[in-house]
């Protein structure tokens, strides 16, 4: 008994003492392994008497269970420690930066562009395109501007040259031919399947699109764009187009606050004709909507001509309808605050980067327009 | 437009105050774009009188006035040499701005003594270019009147007219639209005829083509001079120069009624008849004149000319300008007054080609009344004959105004239909009739006829719109549209959408969205297979940007060579927008570009800087978002268009007929005439060339493949020529067993040692996803041995 506890005593000892996992294998090995020391003494059992293994037994047993046990323990012990070791050598400065990310982002104009046809499209809008180089007829004739009226002038036109067949092709000035190519009942296919092809009414579209006149300064350039309306239908008048619009700015600017009005203007596509103003302050400098006494001009709209609505093939004695012209840019400016106009086509990274919006602003019902 | 408030009440009985006026014009559709009130800028300045004026006793032209002020007595130094006891002038306090002098006025001595305020001059408050002393104004005038009212300064208000109403060019036009909208009774004096009291000496002859109606007569033994002051200040006030009495006389009637007139100088005037005819091709090339304005003219076939001396000399463009030969000067004695209509569309014309824009020319521009020829001409003979006396003769006329306009069937309820507002019959008959139209309401249906002043009146739309802004458009309803079926599914189509997808997606991946003009200059254009004549536009704003661009690139690359010269070079752009084959409609394609300008900031971590494969990698990836069937499209490397890179650029294509994309490194040669540094990496996408998408019944999704059995991969190395495509090795390796090979992805690629010369290894992972069993040995033997074959066939060996 005396050697069982010299045994423990000293296999204790170099448990405790193991200075690694290693070490504490090889302890264990010379203990428990095939040839150890304790396995050693339970290979004698089997040649004892009964009654010496009655005593004996329970001994080694015992030795070898509080053996195992105190390994055990040294090794999980042991484990814990190196760990600690390993990840205090593992640390990483975490305040150097992470690799750059470029951020990108939409365009003002393009957020806005969204933003209105998600308003549209709420209404019951479609949306149509047609084509930036046009001709004379779809600008200008079919939407009733008189041959070499002032009104033609006042359009700033870019031209091109004439043709061989002597016809002057020229830059869309708004989007409105597209009105004509929605509503003209022709029997042939559109040019291509994305332009707006003539269409029965009821008539409920929005056009957007890129427009063109030579003009330049803070609130013009040569490029803009613009967003025109066109309802056309039995029954609607100006009641429709006034409701239209005011819904629109409202939900636009999403105050409750914008005060809009409409005044009497001249178009020659429309009759009645309307532009509308919305309340605003220009005290500071800067135009703010939804305050202050001040009315500014935010669009022009109406009744479509009847001139216009026979160039189309439709019958204003059945039909008539209302359209409007938005410009998409301006309307930009004034909801998030861009005081010129050339800057929005000038690209300049730093711009775009404090102007532009998340590419996860998408306009949707649950989270609003921007 | 401009006219004040005194003149529109010789129009207009009312009392309504200027804002009033402009708050109506603006809801009656006379949209006023500003309103210059002089009593702002004067309101400091009144009336006061000099009790005693004697010599500074420091300065030899200074005076100290004792004056009367509305602040009491006041001692001022003054400097005019008028600054005389008696006198009443004009006093501005201390603290007062003077604007013709640009200062805030302090108290501070002048050469000793404390001047407690300044004694004005008419070019100091700016109502008079230049000055000579202080204002001398009527005794009976008392202490303490503003300046506004002493000096008759009245707001003038400047408003825009509409192309379709040339009658608002006159005040009393204006006072008919205000009156209709209840501001006050229309008392327009009506015009009496003054009878001649012999033959006119001058006979009259028309072309119609150059002049549809031309009245004229003679008036002998006027003394022409300056008009006098009320007609000298109403010009004044609305920006016009006095010039003596007779022209103030034409100029008065051409902005009280829109009525133009012209006078000639019978002395000047060559023989007894003027001729209103189209300019003349003369022998030694086109007629010439010189005009009013003393400028030379030449005269074309296009335009109409007034000429006397049997029709050959010129002496006025019809409508536009008279000339200088025959012109009135104080001088003048006998005077020929012209009241005339000259057709709008060649008057304006002619205003284009000579660039002239008298108040004349921009009344015929837009339409005079036809049937105010004869009676504007009477309104002037009274007027001269009030002014400057002499005798009339008969009045000679030739032509014809044009005809009346016809009635308009009209039903008032058409107001209600097209407008939406409820106006009893009654009331639409009432207002039609303020704006002088003429109503026969026998019927039911009314016969409208417009008056001759409004010839842009033509049919029943019209008349709902005089109806309607009259009644005020506040009136309107705001009726909500009928609700409409909605289209399932959005309101975008296929490829507005793809758009809408590629913004979101690249500005997601780190794409800055930028907007640039559709046109480019036609030296970048042609580096971009554009620049055709058809597109180049004959009006450019400038030479850069003069040609429809045929892709996006170029305006990007531009953008990104502005934003290195800011010193910002690291830019990543894109833009989705319209390209321009060719002038037809269906040669403008969507296209999305964008650029990368790769940058490799110098960082702690040595990460490699972004390359051609970031930019391949993020085209991918947008395609796919865009619903472009990525998996079956080719990369024909080589094929891409000149302004890449040869051997760094690619097509994406479905086939040669195809194309989708291209993407690749911008050739240098091409960033080198744009100016801009290199290397700029970029892609381009036609958005019309994806497959639309196909229509299913349902929104249902199949079933996925989600095999409870592991994959296993295989690692395979390739020999291949240097010249071959390992994309098409890896093709065909993810080929070899449709069913089973899940993927191939390549690993490694190397050249060097143990690599023959002109070869390269190529390392590719095959993923196998067993199907319903697990594979044996032999099956996966099988599987590796038609890996190989098939790598063959792409010209792969297997690497021994």
């Amino acid at each position: 008994m005396t050697d069982l506890n010299t045994l423990e005593t000293d296999l204790s000892a170099q448990i405790a003492a193991a200075a690694d996992v290693a070490a504490l294998e090889a302890i264990r090995v010379a203990a428990l392994g095939k040839s150890g020391s304790i396995s050693g003494l339970l290979k004698t059992l089997g040649s004892m008497s009964p009654e010496e293994r009655r005593e004996a037994g329970p001994a080694i047993n015992g030795l070898r269970d509080r053996v195992q046990t105190a390994i055990g323990a040294r090794k999980a012990a042991l484990e814990a420690a190196e760990l600690d070791a390993r990840l205090a050598a593992e640390r990483l400065d975490l305040t150097l930066p992470a690799p750059a990310r470029r951020k990108g982002s939409v365009h003002p104009t393009m957020q806005v562009q969204d933003e209105m046809i998600a308003i549209f499209a709420e209404m019951g809008f479609s949306v149509a395109e047609g084509p930036d180089i046009e001709t004379d007829f779809n600008n200008f004739t079919a939407l009733n501007f008189p041959e070499k009226h002032p009104a033609r002038e006042m359009h700033d036109t870019f031209f091109f040259n004439p043709g061989p067949d002597g016809d002057r092709k020229l830059l869309r000035t708004h989007t409105r031919p597209v009105q004509v190519r929605s509503m003209k009942k022709t029997n042939t296919p559109p040019p291509a399947p994305w332009i707006a092809t003539g269409m029965e009414p009821p008539i409920r579209i929005v056009v957007p699109g890129r427009t063109y006149r030579c003009d330049s300064d803070a609130t013009h350039t040569p490029m803009f764009h613009q967003m025109e309306g066109l309802v056309i239908d039995k029954g609607i008048h100006m009641g429709h187009l006034k409701w239209t619009l005011e819904t629109f700015i409202a939900r636009f600017f999403e105050t409750p606050e914008v005060v809009t009005r409409f005044r009497p203007h001249h178009f020659p596509f429309t009759e009645p004709s309307a532009e509308m103003d919305v309340g605003c302050d220009r005290s500071g400098g800067e135009i703010r909507i939804g305050t202050g006494s001040d009315w500014l001009e935010i669009l022009g709209c109406g009744m479509v001509h009847p001139n216009v609505l026979r160039h189309c093939g439709i019958d204003p004695d059945v039909y008539q309808g209302f359209a409007f012209g938005l410009g998409i840019d301006r309307l930009g400016m004034l909801k998030y605050g861009m005081p010129d106009l050339r800057d929005m086509f000038e690209s300049d990274t730093r711009w775009l980067g404090h102007y532009g919006f998340s590419a996860f602003a998408a306009p949707n019902p649950a989270t609003g327009l921007s | 437009m401009k006219f004040t408030l005194s003149w529109l009440k010789d129009h207009l009985d009312t009392d309504c105050s200027v804002p009033q006026v402009v708050k109506a014009m603006t809801m009656a559709g006379l949209e006023v774009e500003h309103v210059t009130d002089p009593a702002t800028k004067l309101a400091p300045f009144t009336v006061a009188k000099i009790v005693e004026a004697v010599q500074h006793p420091n300065a030899d032209r200074l005076r100290v006035c004792q004056v009367d002020t509305v602040d009491g007595r006041k001692e001022i130094v003054c400097g005019a040499p008028n600054a005389r006891a008696g006198l009443t002038t004009i006093y501005a306090p201390i603290g007062a701005y003077v604007p013709g002098l640009g200062v805030t006025l302090v108290e501070k001595p002048v050469r000793g003594v404390v001047s407690n305020g300044m004694l004005c001059s008419a070019a100091e408050m700016e109502t008079a270019e230049e000055s000579d002393g202080i204002l001398e104004l009527p005794d009976d005038l008392a202490v303490g009147v503003p300046a506004a009212v002493a000096l008759a300064q009245e707001a003038v208000i400047d408003f825009e007219v509409t192309p379709n109403r040339p009658d608002w060019l006159g005040v009393a036009g204006i006072a008919r639209d205000l009156s209709a909208a209840g501001l006050g009774r229309l008392k327009t004096p009506a015009v009496k005829p003054v009878p001649g009291t012999f033959p006119c000496p001058i006979s009259i002859k028309v072309d119609g083509d150059a002049c549809q109606v031309f009245s004229g007569r003679v008036i002998r033994g006027v003394k022409n001079g300056p008009s006098p002051e009320w007609l000298q200040a109403r010009l004044k006030a609305v920006g016009l120069r006095p010039i003596n009495a007779l022209v103030d006389v034409t100029n008065l009637i051409s902005y009280d009624r829109a009525r133009p007139l012209h006078v000639y100088d019978l002395a000047k005037l060559v023989g007894t008849t003027i001729e209103a005819r189209l300019g003349r091709h003369g022998v030694n090339g086109d007629e010439h004149l010189i005009a009013l304005d003393g400028k030379t003219y030449e005269l074309t076939p296009e335009m109409s000319v007034i000429s006397d001396a049997d029709g050959e000399r010129p002496v006025g463009l019809g409508g536009v300008m008279g000339g200088e030969s025959t012109g009135c000067s104080e001088e003048t004695t006998d005077v020929f007054v012209e009241s005339a209509w000259f057709d709008p569309i060649r008057t304006a014309q002619t205003g284009r080609t000579t660039g002239i824009t008298s108040d004349a020319q921009y009344r015929f521009a837009r339409g005079v009344d036809t049937h105010f020829v004869v009676p504007g001409l009477e309104l002037a003979t009274a007027l001269i004959l009030e002014l400057c006396g002499g005798e009339p003769s008969d009045i000679v006329v030739a032509g014809e105004p044009l005809p009346a306009p016809e009635p308009i069937a009209f039903d008032p309820a058409y107001v209600h239909q097209l407008a939406g507002l409820n106006i009893p019959r009654d009331g639409v008959i009432d207002i039609l009739a303020r704006l002088g139209f003429e109503i026969d309401k026998g019927h039911a249906t009314l016969a409208v006829t417009p008056p001759t002043w409004r010839r842009d009146v033509e049919g029943k739309a019209d008349l709902v719109e005089e109806v309607a802004r009259i009644a005020g458009y506040d009136a309107l309803p705001a009726t909500p549209l009928p609700e409409t079926p909605r289209q399932a599914g959005g309101v975008l189509t296929a490829r507005q959408n793809r758009g809408r997808i590629a913004r979101r997606a690249l500005a997601a991946t780190g794409y800055s969205e930028a907007l640039t003009w559709s046109f480019t200059g036609n030296a970048v254009a042609r580096l971009f297979g554009g620049g055709a004549e058809a597109l180049v536009l004959a009006n450019p704003m400038s030479a850069e940007i003069d040609t429809m661009r045929p892709s996006i690139l170029p305006n990007l690359i531009e953008a990104a060579g502005r934003n290195a010269r800011r010193g910002f070079p690291d830019a990543a752009l894109f833009e989705v927008g319209p390209v321009f084959a060719g002038d037809q409609p269906q040669d403008q394609r969507l296209a999305v570009a964008a650029i990368l300008a790769p940058h490799a900031p110098r960082g702690w971590d040595k990460r490699p800087p972004e390359d051609l494969f970031t930019v391949k990698a993020d085209l991918l990836a947008l395609l796919e978002e865009m619903g472009a069937p990525v998996g079956s499209l080719q990369t024909a490397q080589g094929s891409a268009s000149s302004w890449w890179h040869p051997g760094r650029s690619a097509r994406l294509q479905l086939g040669p007929r195809a194309v989708i994309a291209e993407f690749g490194e911008l050739h240098p040669a091409v960033l080198k005439a744009m100016d801009v540094d290199g290397p700029v990496y970029g892609f381009e996408i036609w958005v019309e060339a994806i497959p639309e998408p196909k229509k299913k019944a349902t929104k249902t999704k199949g079933a996925p493949s989600l095999s409870p059995l592991m994959p296993l991969s295989r690692d395979f190395a390739f020999l291949l020529d240097e010249s071959k495509a390992a994309g098409d090795l890896v093709k065909a390796v993810a080929g070899a067993d449709k069913a089973l090979i899940a993927g191939a992805r390549v690993f490694d690629v190397y050249q060097g040692q143990g690599v023959p010369e002109g070869r390269k290894s190529v390392a590719v992972e095959v993923t196998v996803q067993p199907r319903d069993k697990t594979l044996t040995e032999a099956e996966i033997e099988a599987l590796s041995a038609q890996v190989v074959a098939a790598a063959a066939k792409a010209g792969g060996a297997l690497r021994g």
